[in-house]
């Protein structure tokens, strides 16, 4: 007995099988004209999720290989800012930021080792939903407090235009570990030789900001076919097609599958607000190193709102040798260079609910999503049945 | 990094790192001829409840402990779920719920409205139930030794025929019998703060006796399997039942019941439904001749979203010997597992 397709959700659900196999299909079909194994990069952690969710990997050939990048800001941030930020917090000057931030390894041998064992210690460290929390909550008190800005493109704006419009109370500042998208892919196309890339998935908030135009220099200046996507699994599925298409016509381009919510200028008062208010300087990537021209930091203008001037703060500091924890394969795995299952701490020492590298601490973390999608650690023999049960059915 | 290893929330919260501490810590220090009563299920099925034969009647007894927060919740509080929790244990071992006993631990401080009023919950529910509250006690810990509110409550029952879910095999069907993860989503949105955000969610938390009395009153035999997905949720459940009967269980997503607010609340956080709680639900194993006719009783006695949402077969391979697995709604396939801990993004 089957459920009902009168309702909305069946239908919709009925749709997107329909479509999803044909989409499947046809990647089928180009994959056998494909003469190698074609490695697609799927940047954001939340198509990595949709990846895993929906089972991606055993519908398509094993000639399509998906690879998580880097679409996490988290598991990017510089443990320096933390290490800062806990004795910012010990010295009882309250640290403001998000709940997975909180949970964001410090240096390596760092004690407390992360804001959250700092507040256990007697820091000062509070969580907050959004830099809007954030104001609200500093304009109730009137002690002194950082907010700790983690994230790409798709939080800046909002930071931004709360500074702009000048509502940010006085006893409020703000350490910007912001990073930008496009220079870490040019990065990863340039410096990192190992990655071989066929395709890449662009993100898909990401470019609802930034615009699906900043990614056309991928296919222009290395040849690598590029598709904005959104996160259904039908997105998905069209981005693998689009490339695979572009593969076998020999022919690299910018597609915009995610037309409904990215416009080509993407949204061009939060690119006016994160312009206004922010300076693209080269920063540190954590356990990945310098990237040129990929941080957000506050121009002078706004100097007042910088955490890091008030404070004194290190960015960089002159010691760099501690940012990867002993043993954490983190870096590489945002860099598609590892999995997670060839760190040998994943799932042992560094599980979910006690995270070790910082790619186990976001849910946009691949670590952390390979962790809740235990399919995946035996996607070959999950494939190998799954011809089997369906005959069974 | 060898430390002496502390209990974690994971040990209690339904998944694998629970079921190993209870056989480490428990069963096997229990010798193999004490874990049962003759003729009865014992300690070692890790079932919903224990069965002792008297003659030819079987009395089942369930204890449980509950405990969450927030104490009060839309749908239900303490009192509710602990009641309800007891009689769907009694309901899904095949028996019909005759009394109960009960436990109450209350941290020094507690308002004694709020006391009063989880009680009185308990009561009611026990009460429309007709069932006697034939003993129980009442302790208080000093401030700060225990989190406001513990009740742990037994439950016996009766029954000619005990559903051992040991009899669940080859070509059964899976059968839901409503939507799933409402209480679980309800309490996750309460402690994140965003119940006043998220529109439709309430925890289902009832007892169950309207639906399973008469659906073993008429299918009796052909129902033999029969869970509340509790914690750890269905997919908890569906991961004992395959492993002890060492076959694969194989459900499809798409016919799995879940109403919009629970789906999309979870989606957001990122949580698999298939993990989270249900406390007024079962999930049965039933005969596939009969399956479809099930369905339709479940849905003509007001269970309107029942459905059959998999089928239990013979292993084709090795490696998917008592497990489960699911076709996913663009006809992937993954593991369903069992996560103890869910942790969503805003801890």
């Amino acid at each position: 007995m089957n459920r009902s397709t009168d309702t909305y959700r069946g239908l919709i659900d009925k749709i997107t099988k329909e479509y999803s196999k044909s989409l499947v299909a046809k990647i089928r079909k180009l994959a056998e004209q494909l003469k190698n194994v074609v490695k697609i990069m799927d940047f954001c952690g939340t198509h990595e999720w949709t990846i895993t969710h929906y089972g991606i990997r055993t519908l398509i050939p094993d000639e399509v290989e998906l690879i998580a990048g880097p679409g996490c800001p988290v598991c990017v941030t510089p443990a320096y800012y933390v290490d800062q930020l806990i004795s910012l917090s010990l010295e009882g000057i309250e640290v403001l930021t998000y709940g997975d931030a909180v949970r964001l390894p410090a240096s390596a041998g760092h004690t407390p080792r992360s804001l959250l064992e700092a507040k256990a210690g007697g820091g000062r460290v509070h969580i907050v939903y959004s830099f809007m929390d954030a104001v609200k909550y500093a304009k109730t008190r009137s002690n002194e407090m950082v907010f700790f800005a983690i994230g790409f493109e798709t939080t800046m704006p909002s930071v931004a235009s709360v500074i702009m419009k000048g509502k940010v109370p006085k006893n409020l500042s703000v350490l910007t570990a912001y990073r930008y998208t496009p220079p870490i892919v040019k990065h990863l196309l340039t410096e990192v030789g190992a990655v071989q890339l066929d395709g890449i998935i662009a993100p898909g908030h990401v470019s609802a900001v930034i615009g699906a135009s900043s990614w056309e220099f991928i296919p222009k200046e290395y040849g690598v076919p590029t598709v904005v996507a959104g996160f259904e699994a039908i997105d998905v599925l069209a981005a693998i097609e689009k490339i695979l298409e572009m593969k076998v016509r020999g022919k690299a381009g910018l597609i915009n599958e995610y037309s409904r919510v990215v416009q080509w200028d993407g949204n061009k008062l939060a690119k006016q607000a994160i312009f206004e208010v922010f300076e693209v300087r080269d920063a540190y990537w954590r356990g990945i190193g310098f990237v040129r021209e990929s941080g957000g930091f506050f121009k002078d203008k706004f100097k007042e709102h910088d955490a890091i001037r008030e404070y004194g703060l290190k960015d960089p500091p002159a010691d760099l040798s501690k940012e990867v924890v002993p043993g954490c394969k983190c870096h590489e795995v945002v860099l598609g260079l590892s999995k997670p299952t060839h760190c040998p701490l994943f799932m042992k020492v560094c599980r979910p609910d006690s995270p070790y590298g910082p790619c186990m601490v976001s849910v946009e973390g691949t670590c952390r999503i390979w962790a809740e999608h235990p399919e995946f650690l035996r996607l070959e023999e999950i494939k190998s049945v799954g011809a089997a049960l369906k005959d069974l059915e | 990094m060898v430390k002496d290893e502390k209990v974690t929330i994971a040990h209690g919260a339904g998944g694998r790192e629970m079921w190993e501490v209870i056989s480490k810590l428990i069963v096997a220090k229990v010798p193999e001829g004490l874990r049962r009563t003759k003729g009865g299920i014992g300690i070692d099925e890790l079932d919903d409840g224990a069965v002792i034969r008297i003659g030819d009647k079987y009395i089942v007894v369930t204890v449980d402990s509950y405990t969450v927060k927030p104490l009060k919740f839309p749908g239900g509080d303490l009192g509710v779920l602990a009641a309800s929790g007891t009689i769907n244990d009694l309901l899904m071992m095949g028996a019909k719920p005759v009394a109960i006993e009960d436990a109450v631990l209350v941290e020094e401080g507690t308002g004694m409205d709020l006391v009063r009023e989880i009680m009185n919950s308990f009561i009611r529910v026990v009460t429309e139930e007709g069932l006697a509250l034939i003993g129980g006690d009442f302790k208080v810990m000093p401030k700060g030794s225990l989190d406001t509110m513990v009740i742990t409550s037994v439950g016996i029952g009766i029954t000619d025929r005990p559903i051992a879910d040991s009899e669940l095999g080859t070509g059964d069907d899976i059968i839901v019998t409503g939507p799933i993860a409402e209480h679980g989503a309800t309490i996750i949105a309460a402690q994140l703060g965003m119940l006043d955000n998220i529109k439709g969610l309430r925890s289902d938390v009832k007892p169950l006796t309207n639906v399973m009395l008469p659906l073993i009153e008429k299918f009796g035999d052909y129902i033999h399997a029969a869970r509340d997905p509790t914690r750890g949720g269905v997919a908890s459940i569906l991961n004992e039942w395959a492993s002890a009967i060492g076959k694969t269980i194989i459900i499809r997503r798409e016919d799995i019941p879940i109403e919009e607010s629970t789906r999309n609340f979870l989606d957001m956080l990122g949580i698999d439904s298939l993990q989270v709680a249900s406390e007024g639900l079962a999930v049965l194993g039933v005969d596939h001749e009969v399956a479809d006719d099930v369905v339709k009783y479940l849905r003509s006695i007001g269970q309107v979203q029942a459905n059959i949402i998999g089928r239990v077969v013979e292993p084709p391979s090795d490696v998917v010997k008592g497990r489960v697995l699911a076709e996913t709604e663009v006809g992937g396939l993954v593991f369903v597992d069992t996560v103890s801990v869910l942790v969503p993004r805003i801890c």
